[in-house]
């Protein structure tokens, strides 16, 4: 293991770049988060944004290169991380209901063969009053609409407790209003000390929600403060040629600055 | 003393609460037709067993067959990784193969042992219990009866495992190890059904209980709970059918006995059964409770 670039980083990536086929689906990414905040990684699809929280957990072979948190590989580090997957990725007729599922995130810190107790169902149902789901916690989770699912998933991930989190499109498929109740809790939850990586892709949203902004396409285009690095320039070097992307994104841009 | 009849019966009933229990992670890990192409690949195990060792002993046969059912999982892993083709093209193959493989060394050692007694490897194939000795019906009890502790023991990983694969990993467990162990799980409670329940049958006696469980309940400790009392309930009644009716082997009738249950649980259970939710699939369920949900706290429901 090398030595980490950045001793005091929560998270830091280096030289990281993950193949399909051969194929460089992430290439030569470097990246070191400091401090505390609510990071978004955006960039068209095909992006390798999904990839990159992918490969920093583990979930997906890294060709070269190596993710440490607190110093450590990350997978010395899980009890410390937390993860949203993307709201396709299971089966939402699972026989489980909404209070099993959220316990799930309790189970890393039970360890082998223990059950959930009386308190880490308390912590449960706490979680889902902080996502406003309290009142289905005996619900099975097929008959939650998608927002309610979205917010199930947050759930467990805060039951982990975790000091940095990964969400993959958390906001995806969700109305206005439970965005609102997202976005509220992410802020909270870096308000008391926590990172927050979202894979995000919602260019309107960036700069009133996030702190700090990865801007990706294969490679990282430009990282940094929301304010100094989400400008135009960069997102024309993000998405290229895409020229209607570019358009809406140009007037979203622009009327940001306008409203500032 | 345990009659003989008794202990066939105790042994089909354990087997089947265990298919139940073990049925229950391969149905929802979608791995029900796993358990087919395990017990067919078993059958030239079985064979390459016996031809070896010429031992007639049901235990020394079943670990042959366990390794060949094992091989066969195995090769369906690897072909799906090299090779291009289908998940369902890949699974006709190898148990194809294998069964054919099977039937033909079944034929030719029954051709070359003709007036031997026991070595009766042809009644693997449909299954007959009646025939089976205490001891290996000892030893095949004691290998179900591990299977289920396992499982009951492990239940709150496995449920993790196949509700949500990569949340497991990302919390440190080792998922592919698990899995591993579940698919060994299904392979040994496979095995274990070949001399009751037969090569071409077992499989079925790992999905029906399961899947008939799945419309009584919606939450996994029950669904478990009602697939293993469906499992021990069709190996009770297939075994007793099998006793009073001559000439009949006991795979067929425990099948049997566990389809009736299935397609009573499909019109009958509380909750999702067809007689109360006719003309509905699960989606018109799903929309019409989205619909009925308080809107203060389901903004969503209306999409």
């Amino acid at each position: 293991m090398n030595a980490p670039d950045n001793p005091d980083a929560i998270l830091d990536i280096h030289d990281m770049t993950v193949a399909y086929d051969r194929r460089p689906v992430l290439f030569n990414i470097d990246l070191t988060l400091s401090e505390p905040g609510l990071v978004a990684i955006v960039g068209p699809n095909g992006a390798g944004k999904s990839t990159m929280i992918k490969a920093v957990m583990g979930l997906v072979p890294i060709t070269s290169g190596h993710a440490t948190a607190w110093s450590r590989p990350v997978d010395e580090q899980v009890r410390r991380i937390g993860y949203v997957p993307q709201r396709e990725s299971v089966d939402w007729a699972f026989p489980i209901n909404v209070l099993d599922t959220v316990l799930m995130g309790t189970y890393g810190e039970l360890g082998w063969f223990r059950r959930p107790k009386a308190k880490h169902r308390q912590r449960a149902l706490d979680c889902l009053k902080r996502v406003g789901m309290q009142d289905f916690a005996r619900r099975q989770i097929g008959q939650l609409s998608g927002g309610q699912q979205q917010r199930v998933f947050l759930a467990r991930a805060l039951a982990q407790e975790a000091e940095l989190y990964f969400m993959d499109e958390p906001m995806a498929g969700v109305d206005a209003a439970t965005e609102r109740i997202i976005f509220d809790l992410l802020q909270s939850l870096r308000d008391s000390g926590r990172t927050i990586v979202v894979v995000h892709h919602d260019l309107r949203t960036v700069r009133e929600y996030f702190d700090d902004v990865v801007l990706l396409n294969v490679r990282i285009v430009a990282s940094g403060p929301v304010a100094t690095t989400f400008t135009a320039d960069n997102l024309q070097k993000t998405y290229g040629g895409r020229l209607s992307i570019l358009d809406t994104m140009a007037e979203a841009v622009q009327s940001q600055r306008e409203s500032e | 003393m345990l009659t003989q009849t008794t202990l066939v019966l105790l042994g089909t009933v354990l087997l089947g609460i265990t298919a139940g229990l073990v049925g229950t992670f391969a149905y929802l890990r979608r791995r029900a037709l796993a358990g087919d192409v395990i017990a067919h690949s078993a059958l030239p195990g079985l064979c390459f067993a016996f031809l070896i060792t010429e031992s007639r002993s049901v235990t020394v046969l079943l670990t042959g067959a366990l390794v060949t059912g094992v091989a066969g999982a195995f090769l369906m892993s690897v072909l799906r990784r090299v090779s291009r083709l289908r998940e369902d093209a890949i699974l006709g193959t190898v148990l194809s193969i294998a069964y054919g493989l099977g039937i033909a060394l079944t034929r030719s050692i029954q051709n070359e042992y003709r007036n031997e007694q026991g070595a009766d490897l042809e009644s693997f194939i449909i299954g007959r219990a009646a025939t089976m000795l205490t001891g290996d019906m000892i030893q095949i009890a004691i290998a179900s009866l591990a299977c289920s502790i396992t499982v009951l023991l492990l239940y709150k990983e496995f449920k993790l495992l196949s509700f949500d694969e990569s949340f497991c990993r990302v919390q440190g467990w080792p998922a592919t190890r698990l899995d591993l162990l579940l698919m060994f799980l299904t392979a040994v409670t496979v095995i274990v059904g070949l001399p009751a329940v037969g090569v071409v049958l077992t499989a079925a006696l790992l999905i029906i209980p399961s899947a008939a469980a799945r419309f009584w309940t919606d939450r996994l400790s029950q669904m478990m709970i009602v697939a293993a009392v469906i499992g021990g309930l069709a190996g009770a009644v297939g075994t007793g059918l099998s006793a009073r009716l001559d000439q009949m082997p006991t795979g067929p009738l425990i099948v049997l006995s566990a389809a009736g249950m299935f397609l009573a649980s499909w019109l009958f259970a509380p909750k999702h059964g067809r007689l109360w939710n006719r003309g509905l699939d699960d989606a018109d369920v799903a929309a019409s409770v989205a619909e009925v949900l308080p809107s203060d706290v389901s903004p969503e429901a209306s999409s």
